[in-house]
């Protein structure tokens, strides 16, 4: 009560005085009504100014006081230049809003803990070994009956959890016709109860459910599901799901905020592990094995045991696994059974997301925050220029008494006015670009989904920012502002280079900063326009790609059959089917055996494709035909140059013959095409051959095809607008084919590069931001250092200096602090670039042009900047100068 | 007899105890009533009587109002707080016990 009135007091100090005024006047008046002579009792009374005085600082909270005063000067301040004020609100607005909206696209994805108990206790198994092309390999699938095993043989000390990704997959709710999509992840049934997880309606799975496979055919719908699909109907429970051929009933709904373990992708429905049918499968890994620690268990001790019971009975498994290793080389089972075990902590959950966007994320923290200390440097030699032009009042004010503490209160509060008036709009610029980001993450028909809510944890974040800011803005012009000596300064005579040696340090600063953005920045560009610019090798114009499915499986004679009626279709150029689309998320090894003899270390990759694919793709034979409608496999098969050269070095391959693995039937290459890339932008051509899409088994019976894409070239510009005709076309068939996904090849190579695309615009955004940032700060250090040395300017000039040593004394030692700066800049860009190495797509920090085109921009920069500067040092008139002092 | 404000420390005394008898007072009357009921002995100065008022109100001893005199003037008037009731007792009896000991130093010194 009392300390609220002090401090509403100090709001109100100008009406707290009249009152007080008016008690002492009526006091008098009601002397004076006494009876009392009037000068008597004014006299009696005594000042009446130190009685309000007294009564006012008893009255107000006088810290409170003085730092509305500081506020208020403040303001005036900032109002005073209003220009350079609004440059420095909005440039640490930028710096602080880029900031926080990349914390807060890091914390959702990296830190944030999942909302289960005892999130800190969560481990992930996974398991390590060298891949089959010599680098080292981390994994975290695994098969289920392996799951079993080192469930049961840890279970006194952990428990294991095993969780599938959240595949996006075709579902049905009522009739057959109504397919959607939705993440569904197989879990097993302790996953709610050791999360201690809460339904919102009905149950959740239990570990009963585990019990045999097929047996619990039960579904959970997650919150968010349900709220965004069933509009939180709690008629949802009961209602039938059709998966596949299965079919599920609706048992539950989770608790609101829980969307699986896979940051990035929520999950929207819950299925048992056991109702997969892979859970009997030895040799199928699919799913994550989490571990959690019993209560009472100690991790730090505990962990590396459990680590190695794990690998003991993972490594017995294998070695008992008789599926597993069908047809592979001993030393690819040892390369298998030596893999080793690793646990690693997973309370902020697990996804692929995680580790494809961890670097980028860092990255772009990184940026920002360069960003903002070049804001702050800017910012900061602003304040000092305006704190030295003020050092005459800064003396005035030591000398009537003012301390030290007082003053630098006095400038620290400007500083803080200007990071809070920064902060706001940040926190705008913040709210508006992290989801803008994350929708830029992944293909737009499947989005990147991540919480991004404004917590403590987000407001802490922002609060310790502009602690920062306004501590690196504020404290070093308010200490100097404060050693000022008052004698000397009145008299005019303070040291006028100190505050320029600091404002030329600050430049060598912020170049520094500035390269190593610029040269992030570059290496980024460089590296999408040569992943876009990467020759294709195929056509991706006018392709409408229909990924179709056949749900119990179809002849390929009905595929054929539904690719001739597509083909008669208005709009339609020509039909071809391919196992998968070029560049989708489908990639499938193969075996190589040539002469009866074992397979070779490399693995080749595969594709089924029809006649006339290649034409219908573009792409060019090299030699040989291609396949025809009476070709099967296996029998001709297409190959690519690397194959050739793999495999057939130095040969004509046509006519010769391979298996796919030892004591397999052979094929007869039949024709040689140019090499495309097939699964990744990014990697280098591999060995490919393609098999005809009739497939028989070992007694020449046509086998089954359940899933194909129809490759269609239209004669539109915009293939998709057919993607509907088409699609009721080969539904009103009643053949058993169904689209599932409708694409088209150009998209799929714009997902290639969805990440270098990202990386490279925000790097782009933030270069150029950090470039007008240091070229305007560059600027109004040369100006402020040319009006405060327009006395010695116009004194070299009245003793003839020519105009070109003014110049070089006005911008001599601008230009070496930009050398500084810049072989900083280069140093930490080197080390940046190689934390980043793997976001580079054919370039290398070390290319020469790679440090030339920052370079460039910053000289350019710079004399763009100091250009009007030297031009009023020029054009100062000695006379002019000379009378003035 | 001279008029002494050796008042030292015990004008909230004072003006507690006035205002316990005698609730609503402006500041004159609070003046007044100390010097009438002292027999003119004690003397509030009149300048130091109002921070006195307003340091007992902040420590919320004691409540003040603005009221509207006869005159048409507005008058502040104050008032004893439960806080000050109690604040009055501990002051009372830290009085009697000085008062006490300096009278015992008195007589047998």
């Amino acid at each position: 009560m009392s300390l609220w009135s002090r401090i509403s007091n100090a709001v109100q100090g100008e009406r707290l005085n009249r009152e007080i005024d008016e008690e002492l006047q009526s006091h008098v008046e009601e002397a004076i009504a006494s009876g009392r002579d009037p000068r008597e009792a004014h006299h009696a009374f005594g000042s009446t100014l130190r009685a309000r005085e007294a009564s006012h600082s008893v009255r107000v909270a006088g810290w409170l006081e003085s730092l509305l005063a500081d506020v208020r000067f403040g303001w005036r301040q900032l109002c005073r230049n209003k220009v350079t004020s609004v440059a420095a609100v909005l440039s640490l607005a930028l710096g602080i809003g880029s900031c926080v909206a990349a914390f807060r696209l890091i914390d959702a994805l990296l830190w944030r803990p999942l909302p289960i108990s005892n999130s800190g206790d969560l481990y992930v198994l996974s398991h390590k070994e060298t891949g089959f092309d010599g680098k080292p390999l981390e994994d975290d699938h695994w098969a289920t009956p392996d799951f079993n095993l080192m469930r049961d043989a840890v279970k006194d000390q952990a428990d294991l959890i095993a969780i599938s990704e959240a595949e996006r997959t075709d579902i049905t709710w009522s009739t057959d016709d109504d397919v959607e999509k939705a993440h569904v992840a197989y879990v097993s049934g302790n996953m709610f109860p050791l999360f201690g997880l809460e339904p919102e309606l009905g149950r959740l799975l239990v570990t009963a459910d585990d019990r045999a496979p097929g047996a619990a055919p039960y579904a959970v719908l997650s919150w968010d599901y349900w709220n965004h699909r069933f509009g939180r109907d709690p008629r949802v429970l009961g209602r039938p799901l059709h998966v596949g051929d299965q079919n599920f009933q609706i048992i539950g709904v989770g608790p609101r905020d829980f969307t699986g373990v896979e940051k990035g992708t929520v999950s929207d429905i819950f299925l048992p592990l056991s109702m997969n049918r892979a859970v009997t499968e030895e040799s199928m890994p699919w799913h994550r094995i989490f571990l959690m620690v019993k209560p009472g268990v100690n991790p730090a001790t505990a962990l590396e045991p459990l680590r190695q019971h794990l690998s003991a009975v993972n490594r017995a498994f294998g070695s008992a696994c008789s599926t597993c290793f069908r047809g592979e080389t001993q030393a690819d089972i040892n390369r298998y059974l030596n893999q080793k075990l690793v646990l690693s902590p997973a309370g902020a959950g697990i996804s692929a997301l995680q580790k494809e966007y961890r670097r980028l994320l860092v990255v772009l923290g990184l940026l920002a925050g360069l960003v903002l200390l070049i804001a702050c440097v800017n910012v900061g030699n602003m304040m000092t220029a305006q704190a030295a032009a003020r050092s005459q009042e800064m003396a005035l004010r030591i000398s009537i008494g003012a301390g030290r503490r007082r003053l630098v209160q006095l400038i620290l509060s400007q500083s803080a006015l200007l990071a809070l008036l920064a902060s706001v709009l940040g926190a705008l610029f913040a709210a508006w670009s992290a989801p803008f980001v994350l929708s830029l993450i992944n293909p737009p028909d499947n989005p990147a989904r991540l919480a991004l809510s404004a917590d403590w944890r987000v407001l802490l974040f922002g609060f310790g920012l502009i602690v920062l800011i306004v501590l690196l803005l504020g404290l070093l012009p308010a200490l100097r502002a404060s050693a000022v000596r008052p004698v000397v300064a009145l008299k005019g005579g303070e040291d006028p280079y100190s505050p320029r040696r600091l404002m030329r340090g600050a430049i060598a600063l912020q170049v520094a900063f500035c390269f190593l953005t610029l040269f992030l920045s570059s290496l980024f560009v460089v590296s999408f326009q040569r992943l876009q610019n990467r020759p294709l090798g195929f056509s991706t114009d006018r392709l409408l790609l229909l990924e179709t499915v056949a749900g119990k499986g179809q002849s390929s004679v009905v595929w054929s059959q539904t690719a001739e009626a597509l083909r008669a279709a208005p709009g339609v150029d020509s039909v071809a089917i391919s196992g998968w689309p070029l560049l989708g998320r489908i990639r499938i090894n193969s075996d190589v055996s040539i002469n009866g003899a074992p397979p070779s270390p490399t693995p080749a990759f595969f594709l089924n494709v029809s006649p006339g694919w290649f034409s219908t793709m573009k792409i060019p034979l090299v030699s040989g035909r291609d396949l025809r409608p009476e070709d099967a496999s296996p029998g001709a098969v297409i190959v690519n140059e690397t194959f050739v050269k793999t495999y057939f070095p130095g040969q004509d391959p046509i006519g010769h013959t391979f298996a796919r693995g030892t004591n397999q039937p052979l094929n007869t290459i039949v024709g040689v095409t140019r090499d495309v890339p097939d699964h990744d932008l990014r990697e280098p051509n591999l060995a490919v051959f393609y098999v005809p899409i009739n497939e028989v088994d070992d007694k020449s019976a046509p086998k089954t095809v359940d899933f194909a894409t129809f490759v269609i070239h239209t004669d539109t510009r915009n293939p998709l607008a057919l993607a509907d005709s088409l699609r009721q076309l080969i539904a009103q068939r009643h053949n058993g084919l169904r689209v599932s996904n409708v694409t088209t090849q150009l998209d799929l190579v714009r997902d290639q590069t969805i990440r270098e695309r990202l990386i490279a615009m925000l790097a782009a955004f933030f270069a150029a931001v950090a470039l007008l940032l240091a070229g305007i700060g560059l600027y109004a250090v040369l100006n402020y250092s040319v009006l405060q040395r327009r006395r010695e300017i116009g004194i070299r000039m009245a003793m003839g200096s020519p105009r070109a040593s003014i110049v070089r004394v006005v911008t001599l030692d601008v230009f070496v602090m930009i050398a500084l700066g810049g072989c900083t800049g280069v140093a930490l860009g080197f080390g940046a670039a190689r934390y980043v190495q793997s976001l580079f797509y054919q370039v290398k920090a070390t290319d020469a042009d790679m440090i030339a085109l920052p370079t460039c921009a910053i000289l350019l920069t710079a004399l763009v900047a100091t250009f009007p500067a030297v031009l009023r040092a020029l054009r100062t008139d000695p006379t002019e100068i000379l009378r003035a002092e | 007899m001279p008029k002494t404000d050796a008042l030292q420390g015990s004008l909230d005394l004072l003006v507690l105890k006035i205002l316990s008898r005698r609730p609503q007072l402006h500041g004159y009357a609070i003046m007044a009533a100390i010097a009438n009921t002292s027999g003119e002995v004690l003397r509030a100065e009149e300048g130091s009587l109002y921070p006195a008022l307003h340091r007992m109100e902040e420590a919320g001893w004691i409540r003040a109002e603005w009221i509207k005199k006869d005159t048409g003037r507005r008058a502040r008037i104050y008032e004893l707080t439960a806080a000050g009731k109690k604040q009055l007792g501990m002051e009372e009896s830290r009085w009697q016990s000085v008062s006490l000991a300096i009278n015992r130093v008195l007589r047998e010194a």
